[in-house]
């Protein structure tokens, strides 16, 4: 029997029995989209968390008040207590270690920040010139935070695009006064979008020198400092230069978290991996039940068609041609399911893009390979019973029964 | 051609052995054209089963063509049934879904030839048995004795030794069986070998040689 040939046969079955075609290609389209969906999911919480910490700036060492115990967590919500603050000085004492290139302290508040009549509770980040760099932050306009002590502060602000375009509308903002509290600043910088950046919204803050942030909360405490290295070789010996630094400064007490960006990320990245995996098994599951219909629609098949199957073995046809044209109906179901539920992957997943545009949807290649490689496989696994039985029917009971 | 030697055949029926066929001897040569009869059970339909190859006998040797065809393999002798017996039953045994042209082509593409011979094969059985004007038509698109026609040019397509039909005419009305045995003697004339399984006695009575059945054994062999 010719490929082409058995081909036919195989699509003139399915052709005959368009019901029931269409059934098992629906339930083969489920699983294979399923699998796509949810590992594209995965995928793109994955990659929308390792972005956000590459956006957070590279070689970065974060050092926090207080000590936690638990490693992995957001940064943003490990506030650990601590009776001793992290100070101004224990962060320009960090100069001493070489293999910090640089750092930045920084508070964070809240301020009611007013231009003329307008006014708006935004997030006000008391920082250096310094922060700039070590969170690769861009300006649309004007300069950072000038460089110089950090103990000494001028009236001066850098805000996000957002906060520019809500106080001052469409006039240029870039010069003016605005007051947050009861203090003036000079608007000297706009950040140019950037978008979220864990937790933490560029558009939607104010930025105004450390000593300045400390006045407006009355608080020497820093909420954090982000500490560069110099090169990525050189993280562990930052973060361990960090730890004793402030050990000795503190009288012996290791009282402050250090955290590697690198250490984060790879526990985020091995949480999310364990997770789509999980998950991609379970959409995996519904492909081996639609392995399984497609079995039972071949026994029945078996049944239904044993006339036909009697007929075709006493005008010749070989044990290993009728289980042949088996594989082909089960391959042919298989893979159209399989294409069916590749495009309705497909689709769904632009359509959860288009919903969610922030995160990077996009399903792993190793999905897309193995979602059609185990529909096909379940579909010829389950086939070798039925098409078993359907060779060695007999054909003279076969043709004899009406 | 066909010869039979010794074929006994026996079934297991509910724990009790049935003898279908007791130690049959029959010969065949080509071009004959050979009626089976006898009343049902007599073991006739068994007979033609055992040399059409769709059963083995439980002892016996049968030669086809000079060649003992009883110690092949299951798909050996689905080789040997794909090119040398054509088979044409009762009730037609048509693929419903596929048309005219598509079940007279089965063998052939069972066979895996040509697909430019078999379209030439198939342009002259259509001709052959008026089948021209139904050619994409479906079986239930068909008259019982195109229908017929159809399985008889599915079973000439290969060019086979003998042709076996197992009651031909008994699902069609008198006329229309008179048409299906006229097209099964015309075969005849040109020289094929017909096996005809019936309990129609005018039937057996067209045909050449006459083959008397019962209990499993071969009680007449008339020929004329």
């Amino acid at each position: 029997m010719r490929p082409t040939d058995l081909f036919n046969f195989a699509w003139q079955v399915l052709r005959g029995s368009v019901a029931r075609t269409l059934l098992i290609l629906l339930a083969m389209g489920i699983g294979v989209a399923a699998v796509v969906m949810v590992t594209a999911l995965g995928e793109g919480a994955r990659l929308y968390v390792a972005n956000q910490f590459g956006s957070l700036g590279s070689n970065l060492v974060i050092v926090l008040p207080g000590r936690s115990e638990t490693a992995g967590a957001m940064p943003g919500v490990l506030l650990g207590k601590t009776p001793r603050d992290l100070t101004l000085d224990d962060a320009l004492a960090l100069k001493r270690s070489h293999a910090v290139r640089r750092f930045a302290p920084l508070i964070v508040g809240a301020g009611d920040v007013r231009v003329g009549a307008r006014s708006r509770e935004t997030p006000v980040l008391g920082s250096t010139a310094e922060l700039v760099e070590i969170r690769h932050m861009e300006l649309a306009q004007g300069r950072f935070l000038p460089e110089g002590d950090p103990r000494h502060s001028q009236p001066v602000c850098v805000i996000g695009a957002k906060v520019a375009s809500e106080l001052f509308g469409s006039r240029q903002a870039l010069g003016e006064w605005l007051r947050i509290g009861d203090r003036r600043f000079r608007v000297i910088g706009i950040m140019a979008t950037q978008g979220e950046s864990l937790g933490m919204n560029t558009d939607e803050i104010v930025i105004v020198p450390l000593a300045a942030a400390q006045a407006l909360f009355n608080t020497e405490a820093l909420f954090r400092v982000l500490v560069e290295a110099k090169s990525r070789e050189q993280i562990a010996q930052t973060k361990a230069d960090v730890e004793e630094i402030i050990r000795l400064r503190h009288e012996g007490e290791r009282d402050v978290t250090v955290i590697t960006q690198d250490a984060v990320l790879a526990t985020f990245d091995r949480i999310l991996n364990a997770l789509t995996l999980t998950v991609a098994s379970i959409a995996a599951i519904s492909l081996a039940v639609a392995g399984i219909l497609i079995m039972n629609v071949m026994l029945i098949a078996v049944t239904q068609r044993r006339r036909e199957i009697g007929l075709l073995k006493a005008l010749g046809a070989t044990g290993q041609q009728i289980r042949l044209a088996f594989f082909t109906e089960a391959m042919l179901l298989a893979s159209g399911g399989a294409a069916a539920g590749l495009a309705v992957g497909e689709l769904g997943r632009s359509i959860v893009g288009q919903m969610y545009p922030a995160i990077p949807f996009q399903a792993p290649w190793w999905a897309l390979v193995a979602a059609p490689a185990i529909a096909m496989t379940t579909a010829v696994l389950f086939t070798v019973a039925p098409a078993r039985r359907a060779a060695r029917l007999d054909p003279v009971q076969a043709l004899s029964r009406r | 051609m066909i010869r039979l030697t010794g074929i006994t055949r026996t079934f297991l029926v509910g724990g009790e052995e049935v003898h279908a066929l007791r130690e049959v001897n029959l010969a065949i040569t080509k071009g004959e054209y050979l009626s089976i009869m006898g009343p049902s059970g007599s073991g006739k339909s068994t007979l033609l089963n055992i040399i059409g190859l769709l059963d083995r006998p439980n002892a016996g040797v049968y030669e086809l063509d000079g060649g003992k065809v009883t110690a092949l393999s299951d798909d050996e002798l689905a080789r040997v049934r794909r090119e040398k017996i054509g088979f044409v039953f009762q009730f037609f045994h048509l693929v419903p879904r596929l048309t005219a042209t598509q079940n007279i082509e089965l063998p052939m593409i069972l066979a895996g030839i040509d697909p430019a011979e078999r379209r030439q094969r198939l342009a002259r059985l259509l001709t052959e048995y008026g089948l021209e004007g139904r050619a994409s038509h479906r079986p239930d698109q068909l008259s019982g004795g195109q229908c017929q026609r159809v399985a008889i040019a599915r079973a000439m397509s290969m060019g086979p030794t003998v042709i076996l039909a197992d009651e031909p005419t008994g699902n069609l009305d008198r006329h229309t069986g008179q048409e299906v045995l006229a097209v099964l003697e015309q075969v005849h004339h040109k020289g094929g070998t017909v096996v005809i399984v019936t309990h129609d006695p005018e039937i057996g009575a067209r045909s050449h040689r006459r083959l008397r059945m019962l209990d499993g054994a071969v009680v007449a062999d008339e020929k004329d």
